[in-house]
């Protein structure tokens, strides 16, 4: 099972690499990761991506925050949830693509970033499995190059509220 | 605000937290903070290779509960550091690690003497440090002892850069430390304890299995007080030995791969299992699936990760294990309608079938003529100190043999490398066992292999005046594994002969220490009675029937009911 975890950790030098390191050397595995600032300059928010049954979540969670500078974990794929991430393509546009490209990459609601003759570098955001399925589509036409974010995710608002 | 030097700092606030003797090793690096040192009350232990400080910090705080403090230098000091450090680390023992570290400005150039001993050390650290500015130099010591000591104890490594050290700082005053972000869970939960104590109530077939967690907590009076209010039978772990007295009736030895037939049996055959302050461990589960498959469990652990980790638990409290048995007994002693001796008589007959299995297969092995057996060495060893020493080991046979053979009555007695199996940690674990207790009998239990590793060490005990006594249960071998290769690997002894060995005798002579040697059953008790006698370092180098095997065994991966016996 896919888990989406939320991570706010004390923002210092070593602290991504001590959370790394607890994934590599038990043995657990980040399918992505993506850290930044939060409002507090003093503290970062880590979404990470991991795969593992309920037990292996259970101790990820619990060995995260078991390292000192973790403040808070949470399961955010427990609950209501929007997740996001953002890819940049360049895919080769010569003069019987062009149309195509930009036709796809409007139904995905993409933005181009970047022309050349014989290319369009887009930027699309979406959930990773719309991300995938633009992949999917654009592939056969031929992507020369991808940047991928990797997953954020926040919980939705309580509705009851 | 006073001005002082960050390494007189350093000093002071070792002096704040109580700190009397530190174990440590000079280098370029550190060298302001031992001219420091020189002007405090703080004693400075000079061992002779960084590991021995490690260890001897180490066994220091398990003797005593206090933090224990290692001072080593930049580089090849600290790397040399780190066997002691994931020692510490796999065994809970609060200590604090001081390193040197080049001066900020070379950090990160391949100066002389640098590492990244931060970065190496953060998998075997409960947490460590980088000092990086002088304003947290103080605070960061602080909160490194703050976390060393509180929760699940483990080693904190701080790291301090020299011109940090040889700068100026205005000492800062003492403020009680709150973390946001650590803030480990003592109380339990009632409603758990509740439950965990009406499933006491409906076990017939209780065992308590009581790991090191017992030991770190101090909580073997109140351990003591449900097992015996209940008379539920006890089992420890290598690490919880001396837990709960093991000469008491109701004590089954240790249990697992080593451990006792009747704890093997019991803990099979139980309906409810109470851990407490153990963490399911392999060497005393052997094969998940079979382990306590017939017991309901309970675990208390002050460490949420050590719960559910590898054995499903029913009840789990997460608590400091002392705070945990003391709600638990004035639960049995408050809750009305409960005759405490009625539930206690309920377990009369699961008692009885304990005892038939320790009539019928009893810690034992065979006797030889005037072989030597190295249980009766350590048979004897018991009997002469009366129980009283403080043991330290080294790891392999030795070890085992100890655990089995001893009967360890009191806690902080029993001094061993549980987690990691540190091979040359029994003698600066002597060491820092003497340091902390000088009037009283301290003997590491070796073996000739693992004596050889930290042998260097008797200069240290020479030159403190430390009259630690080595027992050597010498076969020449690497006695563990080659069991293992005669069991389980056609007896091909691969690199286990150890051809050459030292004359123990003359070594000890060499360091000043005194040396003795027994090659005959009957020469065992005079040259223990011998070495007691003396005030000085004492080697006895017991030449040991040498292919004793260790058991019962349980071979890795089988159940612990699949034993080999002797």
């Amino acid at each position: 099972m896919k888990h989406t975890l939320s991570v706010l950790l004390q923002n210092k030098p070593g602290v991504l690499s001590r959370v790394t390191g607890l994934f590599s050397g038990r043995g657990f595995n980040i399918e992505s990761l993506c850290v930044a600032e939060t409002l507090d300059p003093g503290i970062s928010c880590l979404t990470l991506v991991t795969r593992g049954d309920n037990s292996i979540i259970e101790q990820i969670t619990k060995q995260l925050h078991k390292l000192i500078d973790v403040i808070k974990v949470t399961d955010i794929s427990e609950k209501e949830y929007v997740e996001r991430e953002m890819v940049l393509i360049r895919i080769k546009a010569e003069s019987q693509t062009r149309a195509e490209v930009l036709r796809v990459i409007d139904i995905f609601r993409g933005k181009v970033v970047d022309v050349s003759s014989r290319s369009y570098a887009v930027e699309v955001t979406g959930s990773a499995s719309k991300i995938q399925a633009l992949i999917d589509l654009l592939k056969p036409i031929g992507i020369k190059e991808i940047v991928r974010t990797g997953t954020i995710a926040m919980a939705r608002a309580s509705k009851n509220k | 605000m006073v001005k002082m030097t960050g390494s007189q700092a350093i000093v002071k606030c070792l002096q704040e937290e109580g700190v009397k003797t530190i174990f440590g090793y000079p280098g370029g690096a550190v060298i302001d903070l031992f001219d420091a040192l020189m002007d405090s009350d703080i004693t400075n232990v000079l061992v002779r290779h960084e590991q021995g400080a490690v260890h001897a910090a180490d066994s220091f705080s398990r003797v005593t509960g206090e933090v224990g403090v290692a001072l080593l230098t930049s580089g090849p000091g600290a790397t040399n550091g780190v066997t002691g450090i994931a020692t510490a680390y796999c065994d809970s023992i609060p200590m604090v690690i001081l390193t040197g570290q080049v001066p900020r400005s070379l950090i990160g150039n391949d100066a002389f003497q640098e590492v990244d001993i931060v970065g190496i050390t953060r998998p075997c650290t409960k947490h460590n440090y980088l000092v990086s500015n002088k304003e947290d130099l103080v605070p960061v010591l602080r909160e490194a002892f703050y976390i060393a000591r509180t929760g699940r104890p483990g080693p904190v490594l701080v790291d301090l850069p020299k011109d940090l050290m040889a700068g100026q700082l205005t000492y800062p005053e003492q403020k009680p430390i709150r973390m946001q972000n650590y803030q480990p869970t003592y109380e339990p939960h009632i409603g758990q304890i509740a439950k965990a104590c009406k499933q006491i109530l409906k076990s017939r077939k209780p065992v308590l299995y009581v790991g090191g967690g017992v030991i770190l907590s101090d909580a073997h009076k109140a351990l003591e007080e449900l097992a015996i209010n209940l008379n539920i039978p006890v089992t420890m772990t290598l690490m919880g030995l001396g837990a709960f007295p093991g000469s008491h009736p109701l004590s089954m030895g240790m249990l697992g791969m080593h451990g006792s037939y009747t704890a093997n049996m019991a803990v099979a055959q139980s309906d409810l299992l109470i851990a407490v302050g153990a963490r399911f461990d392999d060497r005393v589960t052997g094969k998940l699936e079979e382990f306590a498959c017939n017991a309901k469990i309970i675990h208390i652990d002050i460490d949420p990760t050590s719960i559910s980790k590898n054995v499903k638990v029913d009840i789990p409290i997460v608590a400091d294990c002392q705070y945990a048995l003391t709600a638990i007994n004035s639960w049995f002693s408050k809750e009305p309608g409960i005759n405490i001796k009625e539930e206690a008589a309920q377990h009369e007959a699961w008692l009885e079938t304990i005892r038939e299995w320790s009539a019928k297969y009893p810690m034992t092995y065979k006797e030889e003529g005037e072989l030597i057996k190295p249980q009766y060495v350590i048979e004897m060893l018991d009997k002469l100190t009366g129980g009283n020493a403080i043991i330290t080991t080294e790891v392999g046979q030795n070890q085992m043999w100890t655990a089995q053979f001893f009967k360890f009555n009191k806690p902080r007695h029993f001094v061993t490398s549980g987690g990691l199996g540190t091979m040359g940690f029994g003698l600066p674990a002597a060491i820092g066992a003497q340091m902390a207790f000088p009037d009283r009998l301290v003997i590491d239990v070796a073996g000739d292999g693992s004596i050889q590793m930290n042998i260097q060490e008797l200069a240290t005990a020479k030159q403190y005046n430390c009259p630690v006594k080595i027992a050597i249960l010498n076969n020449s071998y690497l006695g563990m594994v080659r069991q293992w290769q005669e069991l389980f690997y056609d007896k091909r002894y691969a690199s286990t002969v150890m051809e050459v060995t030292p004359d123990f005798v003359k070594l000890a002579e060499a360091y000043g220490a005194v040396g003795l040697r027994a090659t005959k059953k009957s020469e065992v008790v005079p040259v223990i009675e011998k070495a007691l006698a003396s005030n000085n370092v004492v080697i006895m180098d017991f030449s040991i029937a040498r292919e004793e095997n260790v058991y019962p065994m349980v071979p890795a991966g089988k159940a612990t009911t699949e034993m080999l016996l002797v």
